[in-house]
């Protein structure tokens, strides 16, 4: 094993050891221990990622199996490392976003009983994330991929004893299994017709596949790399919380802040995404896929936006925030634009982690109050906090120079670019959205810092600033919030991801934004003269209008818009349905086939005949009872054979 | 290592002659004499059958540690045993169980104890007996007197409904063995006068006689492991049989019929193997969809673990009968697994009915807040039975699914199904069972696992984690018999 080959395998094996730790050792090692141990395997992490990152920019590039988990048939399936410009960029962010989250959660839990079991959990969730970003075949993705949902079922519902966090939690893991059944499928179809789960053996074939077909339906030839990547998309649309099967995110939110922060924001809901952009040479194949993916992730981006201006709970507006840009990364992938949706990736991280930290500071200075028509005025208490989700909502709504703004600047203009089916709507779509992103980002910083406070006098008397480790780590994310976006040049329109990404000739939208770009100062003056800029501005605006400036409005629009208000407050019923339909629908499934299928038919009328001989047998064996009749069994084996042995040797 | 040493005969006959020892230390007031005698015998049980696996040889087709004795010469009848890779994985699966189904009924059983100990040691000789016998009527006699032991522990020490249960389980199983017998007297005189299972291998058979003979050993094995629609008595069965009893059942039992399926149906019928695996197919994955959804509205969690059996035992059979190495070597995996991990959940539950006498689900709730280290071992196995990754659960069921998929993309959607249903009734009944509040004044009570619990959970989460995370021992153990097997299976015998 050559030097690098053991860094890699440190990166994630040393969180895991914390995770063990924490996990086995707690209770043992106490509290402080827990979290000088697990954060500072952390940074051995972090550290190492950064070196493999500057090791990977000089072209170093590794690719390499760690040990063969099973052989069957002519195939081996490894266990591996893929070490490229994608997955080394993962590498930091993750560890990046996870240690900051670790220092956190000294200030944030506190007074938590289960102070090393979170612990144990966080750096388990790094270790499982990271083997799934740095796999090089698709069995370790599905293993990241199941364990990281593992993790998260184990961390929203961490507080065990609410019943709406083990409601969440039971959720969450079977929506996502949802979306792993047809991931699991898209998997099986590409060993059977590649042989092999090793992504780069599995590219290399792409080309060749591209014209094979397959009949799912008999008689109904489909494209081959339609099914796989749309199948293998089912499961990007669970973990990345995609229309349809976004309903588990917003209950997410019952687990403990950091975890939304780490999470159900900057990391595990982004593995659909990075997944996505890694197939890359297999989505190039199939513009079908591309479409689905496209609408799949405007519909996201825009409906779940909607839901955010109705929301009063601070984390649940973060919650559909972070579902409407996953939706943005989702339109960047249908798009092609794959850097772009990995660059939003990146931004989004650090944003959205500042403004779940700063919610989730503002909701340990109110004392566990999440509900912002209760908040107001905070500024004046949490400077450090206000100034760091400033730069959180300002890089959320997209305004010039900060980091959000040139990822999805990036991604609006690819998709304007497109010319697959469905991108006039997906156009459509993410443009009103920079309107309702501003809205309702700036509708959250405006009810919870501005106005007038509304708290009780208690909770008001009590208002002061959080401890460090909880500002640092803020502070620390609300600098690459702003500046992660002046690295556009480089990463999006320079040759960053190199062969990490593939992007066929007849997708060039984002070649043809590289030639318009000109440096991210003439990016910025371009942006005043397009439309995105003034659909954020038009946002802030409306924001503060109605909820500065008029903070009566809000109600008399709410009783004039009835309906429209009610279908986004019952977040357009698919809650209801799933729960009747799908809850409801297999419970009753069920009990229908046990009472009639294995209680009526099978055991009433198949065994019906047997059970009168079961009564009759039942009556002898009663008067059998009385004795030692076990010791005359016993002897029967043995009697069995002797009496064989004896009658068939009689002659 | 151990040329001509009959490691066989000392792996079946060892511990029945320990269960006989300990039968013979009488009655309860020599009981810790008993158990300490079965807990010695158990180990040294398990220790005699590890040469097994180091001394095998990896590469070499056809059957190792061969011993053959005339037994009854006029019928041509010997003491013939041997045993190929898929035979060595589970005597090594049931001399594992023995030892900790002795442990975990150490305290729990009081009365008739030498009894309970001495039927599980004999019982476990005999499975072993089964897994490597060669000739069919040896076989046939290890697999009936596997019965009664069984039939005495659910009868015995089982609960109110016993005497129904146990009888239940009696006549389900043996109406379909005496069919097994009746196959086997055909195949004797077609052979001219064999009882050797190797010679049934190599015999040409037409094909309605193929079809028979197949129907007849389906009668046998479908139920043993059980199949749908002849599952009905497993749930009983485990409702009233003590915890012991249903971890052997669940673990080792169920396990006969599939590998009846190995060792007599795809290589004595392989033509009637084909023309009805549409048929064998169907019943598989209405084992697995239609089961999962029953599974999902238990109350009773004993009942609900045995109708999740029944569904994970749906992969194996489909993974037999789509004849290729993904499937076939996923099946024996996803046995040797849920031997593990069914096991290990009906000791969790065991632990709990030991503490509040109830086994519905109602009757819980919050269990965490009393027990959290019996909750974290549940926890795994709850995982593992909804096949995470990671855990031996996902290893048979990726690979069935995946060789599935090579036979028609509907099976593997089919299939793929338990991903959603398995999870849905293992962490529904578990959050309703271990998380939340305290539900009542009984959980209130709870104290947490002891260190006899501790251990023997402890050991099954260590080959749980170890199989889920590293089986390529298991499935290099597989290798050449399965190979052989399937090329065995490709070959018309008409």
């Amino acid at each position: 094993m050559t030097e690098m080959q053991t860094i890699y395998l440190l990166i994630p094996l040393a969180p895991l050891l914390g995770a063990v730790i924490a996990g086995l050792l707690g209770w043992k090692i106490g509290r402080e221990w827990s979290h000088r141990v697990t954060i500072g395997l952390m940074w051995v992490s972090f550290g190492l990622a950064v070196a493999v990152f500057f090791d990977v920019l000089k072209g170093n590039i590794h690719n390499g199996s760690v040990y063969t988990w099973i052989t069957s048939g002519d195939t081996r399936f490894e266990i591996g490392f893929l070490i490229d410009r994608l997955s080394a960029l993962m590498m930091v962010v993750v560890t990046f976003v996870s240690l900051m989250v670790h220092i956190y959660t000294i200030g944030y839990m506190h007074d938590d009983p289960g102070y090393q079991r979170f612990f144990s959990y966080i750096s388990l969730f790094t270790f499982s994330m990271l083997m799934l970003v740095m796999s090089n075949n698709f069995l370790q993705l599905f293993f990241g991929w199941e364990a990281v949902g593992l993790v998260s079922y184990l961390l929203i519902g961490f507080w065990y004893t609410r019943p709406t966090a083990i409601y969440a939690n039971l959720k969450a893991f079977l929506v996502n299994r949802v979306g792993d059944f047809g991931f699991l499928l898209g998997i099986a179809l590409v060993l059977m017709y590649f042989g092999t789960l090793d992504y780069a053996a599995v590219f290399a074939q792409g080309p060749e596949m591209a014209k094979k077909t397959i009949e799912i339906l008999p008689g109904k030839p489909w494209m081959l790399m339609s099914a796989i990547c749309i199948l293998l998309f089912v499961g990007a649309m669970g973990k990345s919380a995609q229309f349809p099967l976004h309903v588990w995110l917003p209950d997410s939110m019952e687990g403990p802040t950091p975890i939304s922060a780490l999470i159900h924001a900057a990391t595990m809901v982004t593995a659909g995404i990075f997944m996505v952009a890694r197939m890359s040479p297999l989505y190039e194949l199939s513009d079908t896929a591309l479409s689905v993916v496209m609408v799949i992730g405007a519909i996201t981006a825009l409906f779940m936006a909607l839901i955010a201006i109705v929301q009063n709970d601070i984390k649940r507006v973060v919650a559909y925030s972070t579902l409407s840009q996953l939706g943005y990364m989702t339109v960047a992938l249908g798009a092609s634009a794959y850097a772009a949706g990995i660059f939003h990736l990146m931004t989004h991280a650090f944003f959205k982690a500042v403004l779940f930290l700063g919610a989730g500071s503002v909701i340990i200075a109110m004392h566990h109050e999440q509900d912002m028509r209760r908040m107001g005025g905070l500024r004046k208490y949490m400077p450090i906090t206000y100034a760091t989700v400033l730069v959180g909502a300002l890089a959320s709504a997209g305004v010039p120079g900060f980091s959000g703004f040139f990822s999805k600047d990036a991604i609006i203009e690819a998709v304007h670019f497109s010319r697959l089916p469905g991108s006039g709507f997906a156009y459509f779509a993410v443009l009103g959205t920079v309107f309702v992103t501003a809205l309702y980002t700036f509708r959250l910083l405006f009810m919870a810092f501005h106005g007038k406070p509304r708290m009780d006098h208690h909770t008001e008397e009590h208002l002061h600033e959080s401890p460090w480790v909880v500002t640092v780590p803020l502070v620390l994310l609300a600098i690459p919030s702003v500046a992660a976006g002046w690295v556009i040049g480089p990463v999006l329109f320079g040759d960053y991801f190199g062969s990490a990404i593939a992007v066929s000739a007849q997708h060039n939208g984002m070649a043809l934004m590289a030639e318009e770009f000109h440096g991210i100062v003439a990016m910025m003056l371009h942006a005043l003269q397009t439309l995105p800029f003034w659909f954020a501005m038009a946002g802030i605006a409306a924001a503060w209008y109605l909820y500065i400036k008029r903070p009566d409005l809000p109600a008399v629009i709410k009783n004039r818009a009835g309906i429209l208000y009610t279908i986004l407050d019952r977040k357009y019923g698919f809650d209801d349905f799933n729960d009747w339909f799908f809850a409801g629908g297999t419970r009753r499934i069920g009990t229908g086939l046990w009472k009639i299928g294995d209680v009526g038919v099978i055991d009433g009328l198949m065994v019906n005949g047997s059970a009168r001989m079961v009564g009759w047998f039942s009556l002898v064996m009663r008067h059998l009872q009385t004795g030692r009749i076990y010791h005359y069994a016993f002897s029967m084996i043995i009697g069995v054979f002797v009496l064989l042995t004896v009658w068939f040797n009689r002659g | 290592m151990l040329v001509g040493f009959p490691l066989l005969s000392l792996v079946t006959w060892l511990p029945i002659a320990f269960g006989v020892a300990v039968l013979a230390t009488g009655g309860d007031e020599n009981a810790p004499n008993a158990r300490k005698l079965a807990l010695i015998g158990s180990v040294l049980g398990f220790v005699v059958a590890l040469p097994l696996y180091a001394g095998f040889d990896l590469l070499a087709s056809g059957m190792q540690f061969i011993e053959k004795a005339p037994w009854i010469e006029r019928f041509n009848v010997n003491y013939h045993l041997g045993i190929d890779g898929i035979s060595l994985l589970l005597i090594l699966l049931n001399s594992f169980t023995t030892p900790l189904v002795v442990i975990a009924g150490w305290k729990v059983i009081q009365e008739r104890v030498a009894q309970y100990m001495g039927a599980f040691l004999i019982m476990s000789g005999v499975i072993n007996g089964v897994f490597a016998a060669l000739d069919a009527i040896l076989f046939y006699v290890f697999w009936e007197a596997t019965l009664i032991p069984m039939f005495l522990i659910i009868g015995v020490w089982g609960g109110p409904n016993r005497v129904y249960a146990a009888v239940k389980f009696f006549l389900y199983t043996l109406l379909g063995s005496l069919l097994m017998l009746v196959a086997f007297i055909y195949l004797f005189h077609q052979s001219g006068g064999s009882f050797s299972i190797l010679d049934y291998h190599k015999l040409p058979i037409p094909l309605p006689a193929q079809i028979l003979i197949f129907l007849a050993f389906l009668a046998a094995f479908a139920v043993k492991v059980p199949m749908w629609p002849v599952h009905t008595w497993l749930p009983d069965a485990h409702v009233e049989a003590p915890t012991g009893g249903s971890v052997v059942l669940a673990a080792i039992l169920l396990k006969l019929g599939g590998y009846g399926f190995l060792r007599f149906s795809l290589p004595i019928t392989p033509d009637a193997s084909h023309a009805l695996s549409g048929f064998m197919i169907a019943l598989s994955l209405i084992a697995i969809v239609y089961i999962g959804l029953v599974a999902l509205v238990q109350a009773d969690m004993k009942k609900l673990i045995a109708y999740s059996s029944v569904s994970h035992m749906g992969f194996v059979t489909l993974g037999f009968f789509i004849f290729n190495a993904y499937g076939v070597e996923g099946a024996m995996i996803q046995m040797i697994s849920h031997g593990f991990i069914s096991g290990a959940l009906f000791l969790c539950v065991g632990v709990m009915y030991d503490r509040l006498h109830s086994r519905l689900i109602a009757d819980y709730g919050g269990v965490v807040n009393k027990m959290p280290m019996f909750a974290t071992f549940f926890m795994l196995f709850a995982m593992a039975n909804s096949g995470l990754p990671g855990t031996s659960g996902f290893v048979g069921e990726f690979m069935v699914i995946m060789g599935a998929v090579k036979a028609n993309f509907w099976y593997a959607f089919a299939a793929a199904l338990t991903l959603i249903f398995g999870a849905a009734y293992t962490l529904w009944m578990y959050k309703r069972v271990v998380f939340g509040a305290v539900a009542n004044a009984h959980v209130e009570e709870l104290d947490d696992i002891g260190v006899r619990e501790f251990l023997v959970l402890a050991l099954l989460a260590l080959a749980v984690l170890a199989m889920g995370v590293y089986p390529l021992p298991f499935t290099e153990a597989l290798h050449t018999s399965v190979n052989e097997l399937l090329a065995h299976v490709a070959q018309s015998k008409l």
